[in-house]
């Protein structure tokens, strides 16, 4: 009932919206709410605050979708990995591509024909600080503006009609390691971003920033003390109970936390009716678990916080003293399910470290952890009293120690899942999760901190699951009984944002190049193309003119280009039949291409 | 190209000198230490410096001990140390990445002077259709004081005489 009522709430909003679009209402909160409500654009990274990535549009079908096909395509002239996706704003659409972080609006009713065309001047030296390819996860919108997160740090504000700069501010500094990657989020008058250097010891932090003239609004790190935190020792909670005084430093051996990591480079959210926003933090630097004793608070951690304030309200650490590289900067997504039978307005969040959270958005209540993927082995569960995971001392690189090789661990670094955003659908109630279906062996030995260096300290070698030869699933994922309702086997990881639609299909793409459509009731394939190179972008949906199209950016890159460019390490037992398909250098190559696709 | 050091010259500064506190890169021609095997010795971790020792290679053709799979302490550790600040853009074993060249085909093009002026020093690939950049290691202790391990280690990949993956011990310490 709740799930009807809303759509038909959607429906009224979007049919008043039309022709309004343009139109600059007093906050840009209630503009912004009211656009991403509006079907036919795609105006934030997952589609709406609750980070969905979910569309109302009817005309693409399970029985129609085989007649998908591409209509128009787009080079950004750009060869790197490409994350993220367009935004579709009224008659516009913006592409974003990696370093050098080009920005193009192109008009929808001119065949797509280049408005403007953005490039900033970035000295070429951000390239190697950047981890893991120079990606970029897109641009915001809000009042009139996109905003663009450079890889040098850069916060710059385009006029989203011409591309000239309104305001541009620095966020942090590439000669320390810190880079920018993560897609910004307007939230009322402020626009939120997070920093990437997990491997280069940045101390992370989100900043809030007024969208008016770029003056920071507010700053919160991952670790250090109280007033850095922004935390009330007394108001901010941890599992119910108020976090206390100095509930960082108390987790850090001397000043460590000044090299800390937990960086933000993943995805926000915003709840409007509860005014808190949400994101995860990243890894603690460095990836040599002995070298840093201590819970590293607050890495690895789900945060909720006041936009206005950046004051934390509640936070949870998914995994205290990371011993494996499991960032937990995931998207959080928002949405009001039934768990264990009981309705929740629950937070949903599949970590890297193969467990689907799930908690109550208002408290930060840890209601469920359960394991998305059966391979995951390095903890046997999650303790819902304490929150903290029970670790199988065999996977524990802590225990085992520096200069010891510990072997087996499910998932690798790479995570169950990465940043590659899942879908829900409020519809079916079910989540769709791009997974990784990797294993590792992780030897960590002490590193010497030099600034702007990698300071990563741990060495990896990554293969499928014993007897088992895909890297990756595509899988349909019901909280309320916290099990896997499908699971679609993929050669490689699944590195593409996910994408779901109310009439029941669900969409992703593959690093070897393929966009698939899929049934939503039983993960059926019903579609798929193959487009000029790997896809690791996320899937957007949006109209235009009457009808219905389906986004997204191809472009082989990121970890995933890493790690399987030139094939995983085939050094363990039972992995015969990975020789079958060898590389992925085999199957596609470098590309930088927006492909369009509707049912004619 | 920030500095401008010969490939020659470059080749006999060692690993050790390199790492002198407070000296520009540039102040370093003038500490080329003449006998990089003891350099090297003195370079390795720590961690069994008696095994690495008594293992040392000496054929400068080939700077590694590779019997029946299994490696010198310092192939060994050069092959951790490329972990840590080369796996992220060379990916794993050196195999290349979408936007980092195979270094088990450089090395079979690049002499070890050539390699070590390009680790020291950086290089720099920015056209319009590539942006590669590769950072200057010649400040980072832990790569120039484990260069020649690295070396070793990539070039046992280069050769073929080494396979994927981590690599196990001569000295039976896995």
């Amino acid at each position: 009932m709740t799930t009807k009522n809303r759509l038909f709430a959607w429906a009224v909003l979007a049919a008043g919206l039309s022709g309004a679009v343009g139109l600059r209402p007093a906050v840009a909160n209630e503009e912004l709410e009211k656009m991403s409500q509006d079907p036919k654009q795609w105006v934030m990274p997952a589609g709406n605050y609750a980070n969905w990535r979910f569309t109302e549009l009817k005309q693409i079908t399970p029985e129609n979708a085989h007649r998908l096909h591409p209509v128009w395509t787009f080079s950004t002239g750009v060869l790197r990995g490409h994350e993220g996706g367009p935004l579709v704003v009224g008659d516009m659409m913006y592409v974003h591509t990696p370093f050098p972080n080009k920005v193009f609006a192109l008009d929808l009713n001119h065949d797509g024909r280049i408005v403007w065309a953005y490039e900033p001047k970035q000295d070429p030296n951000v390239i190697p600080v950047m981890c893991c390819d120079t990606v970029n996860r897109g641009v915001a919108y809000g009042d009139g503006k996109i905003f663009l997160h450079q890889a040098d740090t850069t916060l710059v504000a385009l006029d989203a009609k011409t591309g000239k700069v309104i305001w541009s501010v620095k966020d942090d500094d590439p000669a320390k390691g810190a880079t920018g990657t993560s897609a910004p989020l307007v939230v009322k008058d402020k626009v939120l971003v997070g920093v990437s250097g997990g491997e280069f010891g940045v101390q992370g932090h989100v900043t809030a920033y007024n969208i008016k003239d770029g003056s920071m609004a507010w700053r919160a790190y991952s670790e250090g003390p109280d007033d850095q935190l922004l935390f009330d020792p007394e108001k901010t909670t941890v599992m119910g109970k108020p976090v206390g005084k100095d509930s960082s430093l108390k987790t850090w051996e001397g000043d460590q936390w000044k090299i800390g990591g937990g960086t933000t480079w993943g995805w926000i959210s915003y709840d409007p009716k509860l005014n808190l926003v949400y994101y995860g933090s990243g890894n603690p630097s460095t990836w040599n678990p002995t070298q840093r004793p201590g819970d590293n608070k607050w890495s690895m951690t789900v945060f909720a916080r006041d936009p206005d304030t950046g004051v934390a309200k509640w936070v949870y650490q998914m995994t205290p003293h990371d011993e494996w590289d499991y960032d937990g900067i995931n998207e959080m997504i928002l949405a009001d399910v039934k768990v264990h039978g009981q309705q929740r307005h629950a937070l949903v969040h599949f970590d890297r470290n193969g467990f689907a959270y799930v908690l109550d958005r208002a408290t930060g209540e840890l209601l469920e952890a359960n394991k998305f993927d059966p391979a995951v082995n390095w903890a046997t569960k999650v303790d819902l009293t304490t929150g903290r995971p029970e670790v199988v001392p065999q996977y524990s690189t802590d225990h085992n120690g520096a200069d010891h090789n510990t072997k087996g661990i499910c998932p690798a670094a790479l995570g169950s899942k990465d940043e590659q955003p899942a879908a829900f659908s409020p519809v079916t109630g079910l989540f769709y999760v791009p997974t990784n279906h990797v294993c590792m062996d992780y030897e960590p030995y002490k590193v010497t901190y030099t600034a702007g260096q990698p300071y990563v300290g741990a060495t990896l070698s990554m293969y499928p699951p014993p007897g088992e030869n895909n890297l990756g699933n595509f899988i349909a994922y019901d909280v309320n009984e916290g099990k896997i309702v499908w699971s679609d086997p993929e050669p490689f990881s699944v590195w593409s944002g996910a994408l779901v639609t109310a009439t029941g299909v669900a969409f992703y793409g593959t690093l070897d190049g393929y966009l698939k459509a899929v049934d939503v009731k039983n993960g059926k394939l019903l579609y798929k193309f193959k487009t000029p190179s790997g896809i690791i972008g996320n899937v957007n949906a949006y109209e235009h003119n009457g009808k219905e199209y389906i986004a997204v950016l191809s472009g082989v890159g990121g970890w995933a280009g890493i790690g399987m460019a030139a094939g995983l390490t085939n050094d363990t037992d039972g992995l015969g039949a990975v020789g079958a398909y060898k590389s992925l250098s085999n199957y596609t190559q470098l590309g930088g291409v927006l492909t369009v696709f509707s049912v004619e | 190209m920030t500095f401008s050091i010969s490939a020659p010259i470059c080749a006999r500064i060692s690993a050790r000198a390199l790492l002198l506190p407070g000296l520009a890169l540039a102040a370093l021609l003038i500490a080329a230490n003449p006998h990089p095997a003891a350099a090297q010795a003195a370079s390795s971790s720590s961690q069994n410096q008696g095994a690495s020792q008594s293992a040392a290679p000496t054929d400068p053709e080939r700077p590694y001990i590779v019997k029946d799979g299994r490696v010198d302490f310092h192939t060994f550790n050069g092959y951790r140390r490329y972990g840590d600040n080369c796996l992220r853009c060379h990916g794993p074993d050196g195999a290349g990445s979408s936007y980092a060249p195979d270094l088990t085909d450089s090395l079979k093009h690049m002499t070890k002077e050539q390699f070590e002026e390009t680790v020291i020093n950086g290089r720099k690939n920015v056209t319009t259709a590539t942006e590669n950049v590769m950072p200057a290691f010649g400040t980072v202790p832990d790569v120039v004081e484990n260069l020649d391990d690295i070396y070793a280690y990539l070039k046992a990949r280069s050769d073929g005489v080494l396979g994927r993956g981590r690599p196990k011990r001569l000295d039976g310490e896995d």
